[in-house]
């Protein structure tokens, strides 16, 4: 059976008129936080506020994710393949943009300043080989799940098997982080617990995705991008009107920029030590800021979850336009996140800073009664808690300095709303906005993984013949099996999963890239080659990010490693010859603090991408080359015209 | 409708995918080696070399993608194995 023979009963419709659905919606949403604006006008608690917020939300995704219910395998796995090449670009977009870009990228650019650029152009750039190696040709295969690739260019299980190691060991951390990010902002938003936050979250999410697969979770994405950007764009929008008298954040923070310029040299002037915000590399070294910048991109080009919005186009050719909508989409946000983090600084460097402790801005105490604001070492409760915590400094001149003040990354985002004066709805808007950045990405990490389960290993190595009902119940119980167990996990409040986060990009740089590329543009990879090159890849980059995180006293003992630099001075971080004296805080006290080269374990595709490469390389000329029908699968591959190569059986 | 031709479809597609490699990596990496030399032009309050991290390489990259499969699908046209 093939994508074009689907018989199109129950969505036809839909998908014919998807503007006019999506068109309707968004104006409906508009109404909804009118509705809300005037709600609190009329005086209604903003706790209720809040909630309508977050339950209206969530029954609008449930109720999309109901409808497209469906018992059609190709239906499931892929959309039924008729995705248009813009809507995907949105749902891609949600499905790209986690909790932690809508809600912690600005305050990473905050914190960072220049050097947190590298994520923006990591996690945008990715998209440009995703679109010219990857993508169409995946699209034209047919594939259902990455590891299906895999498996017919490499011939067989072992090579399936080892695509699922590398997408279980990438997208469950990530899912996890995804999960508690649900949590954290319906708990601290609508106020309720944590742990009770995170299984209404899971509710969502498997009311999204459960019923109707990559289907459901297509049409709840875009629906879910919408929200997102909307409460994105407003905030900041609104403030650089109030301040600059143009709509247009993007441009007026420039002159943001300048204003924190010439506050800053007042600033180092008077004494304080501070990093310049567009001063490159006072956080990473060049070599570790475009090492990051490698890694993520082509982390990109390898996450499974993304990779499988391409196979739901209806052709080729959408499949490459629907790259181009999918970074247009990302774009919007990320060309904004500076513009937060911007405006934040130049607020903080002039009303923040430099004022007398009893004087502080409102906002200071609201975010610090929730644990997010930290001065002169506690958190920022009251007036009292921090004249008394400023008091035990010694020779504290009574006003706020630079270093007194600590600022968590997320509270850039959603204390701009407040900063601004703006009415309690936008908070809650922004609050939306975030979950459904977080739903959206556990959706789509969640199919991966259990699609990955089902189809690759129950269907394709334990079942062959299961007819497509068995297949489509063992899904969805599998669905739910990986949803409760990443949503346990997140309730134990996990740091150390939530650290690992970032080391989904390059276990799937080094683990799935040149298998991917290779495959696709060099006909001569073997089997054989395909293989050695994932395993020494992968299992390089894993070796460095344990090591260097959970044994890193073994590491430079018998692996060479040394202290990392730091990126002003150049001076070794820690003094590693005096922690190795200590064997009882030595793991702790050189945790990622070591390594190879000054090279910063969140970049250790680094070493893994090109030994992969190699190996896959060197070990594909000394093994026979593929079969004549092998090369044939390539050629047709390669083409963009006729049937998709992986067929669905027809019962 | 022109008969396909495999061969000339795949060295365009070649050709095409090193000029988009060069491109990606200009805007990647090459211009951001300069941050610091940039960062002494200023427009509308932003020094040059942080824009161009902040927004212009990203605008490169969109602008790209949507050349590209422009680009590419004349190929597939041109070579007769686009899809029908």
């Amino acid at each position: 059976m093939s994508s074009t023979s689907i018989p199109r009963t129950g969505g036809t419709e839909f998908t014919d008129n998807l503007n006019k659905v999506y068109g309707l919606y968004t104006g409906g949403f508009v109404v909804f936080v009118l509705f809300l604006a005037f709600l609190e006008w009329m005086g209604v608690p903003n706790s209720i506020i809040g909630y309508l917020f977050v339950f209206f939300t969530l029954a609008v995704y449930a109720g999309i994710g109901v409808l497209s219910r469906t018992m059609q395998v190709s239906e499931y796995y892929v959309a039924g393949r008729r995705v248009p090449a813009v809507y995907n670009g949105m749902a891609t977009g949600a499905d790209w943009m986690s909790g932690a870009s809508f809600v912690g990228m600005a305050g990473t650019l905050y914190l960072l300043g220049y050097d947190g650029l590298a994520f923006v152009l990591g996690w945008t750039g990715g998209y440009v080989l995703v679109a010219v190696l990857v993508a169409p040709y995946l699209r034209k295969f047919g594939a259902y799940t990455v590891p299906d690739f895999l498996s017919s260019r490499y011939g067989g299980n072992f090579a399936r098997f080892f695509g699922i190691v590398v997408l279980f060991c990438c997208s469950f951390t990530y899912v996890v982080a995804q999960i508690y990010a649900t949590g954290i902002i319906a708990s601290r938003f609508i106020g309720i617990s944590f742990e009770i936050a995170v299984f209404v979250g899971l509710l969502g999410i498997l009311l999204c995705s459960m019923l109707g697969g990559m289907r459901a979770v297509t049409w709840t994405q875009v629906a879910q991008y919408i929200v997102l950007i909307i409460a994105y764009l407003i905030p900041v929008v609104w403030l650089s009107t109030k301040q600059y008298g143009i709509p247009v954040p993007q441009l007026t923070y420039g002159q943001a920029l300048q204003e924190i310029a010439s506050l800053e040299q007042q600033l180092v002037a008077a004494g304080s030590t501070l990093k310049a915000h567009t001063q490159p590399f006072t956080s990473y070294s060049p070599l570790n800021y475009f090492a990051l910048i490698f890694c993520l991109m082509l982390g990109t080009a390898s996450l499974p979850h993304i990779l499988m919005r391409y196979f739901t186009t209806p052709s080729v050719r959408d499949a490459r336009k629907s790259v181009a909508w999918s970074l247009f989409f990302i774009f919007l946000l990320y060309f904004t996140a500076p513009a937060y983090a911007a405006f934040a600084k130049l607020e903080v460097y002039q009303n923040v800073i430099g004022a007398s402790l009893e004087a502080l801005p409102q906002w200071v105490y609201t975010y610090g009664n929730i644990g997010l604001m930290k001065v002169c070492g506690v958190d920022a409760k009251s007036v009292a808690d921090v004249a008394a915590a400023c008091g035990q400094v010694a020779g504290h001149p009574g006003t706020l300095r630079v270093q007194d003040l600590a600022i968590n990354a997320d509270v850039i985002v959603i204390s701009t709303p407040e900063i601004a004066g703006l009415p309690y709805v936008i908070a809650g808007l922004v609050a939306a906005g975030g979950l459904a950045a977080a739903l959206s990405t556990a959706d789509g990490l969640l199919l991966a993984i259990a699609n990955a389960l089902s189809h690759d290993i129950y269907y394709k190595m334990v079942d062959p013949s299961a007819p497509s009902a068995r297949r489509l119940i063992v899904a969805r119980v599998l669905l739910v099996v990986v949803a409760i167990a990443a949503a346990a996990t997140a309730a134990t409040r996990p740091a150390d999963i939530l650290a690992m986060v970032s080391w989904a990009f390059s276990l799937a740089a080094a683990g799935l890239f040149p298998a991917l590329v290779l495959g696709i543009w060099w006909k001569r990879t073997t089997t054989a080659g395909a293989l050695a090159g994932i395993a020494a890849g992968f299992g390089i980059t894993i070796f460095y990010l344990v090591v260097t995180r959970y044994y890193p006293a073994l590491g430079v003992e018998s692996f060479g490693m040394t202290s990392l630099l730091n990126p002003i001075t150049g001076a070794p971080v820690v003094d590693v010859a005096a922690a190795l004296a200590n064997p009882e805080t030595v793991g702790a006290v050189l945790a990622s603090k070591v390594g190879w080269f000054d090279v910063t374990n969140i970049s250790s595709a680094l070493f893994g991408v090109p030994i992969g490469f190699a190996v896959m390389i060197l070990v594909s000329l000394v093994t026979p080359a593929p079969s004549r029908e092998m090369q044939d699968f390539i050629d047709a591959v390669r083409r963009p015209r006729g049937e998709t190569l992986m067929q669905e059986k027809t019962t | 409708m022109k008969t396909p031709n495999a061969e000339l479809h795949w060295e365009k597609t070649r050709r095409l995918m090193f000029i988009m490699l060069g491109l990606w990596f200009f805007f990647s990496f090459i211009v951001h080696f300069f941050v610091n030399a940039l960062n002494s032009i200023v427009i509308l309050g932003f020094p040059l070399g942080f824009y161009m991290a902040a927004q212009g390489s990203l605008i490169a990259f969109v602008v790209m993608l949507f050349w590209f499969a422009k680009r590419q699908d004349s190929i597939d046209r041109e070579c007769g194995v686009a899809e029908d």
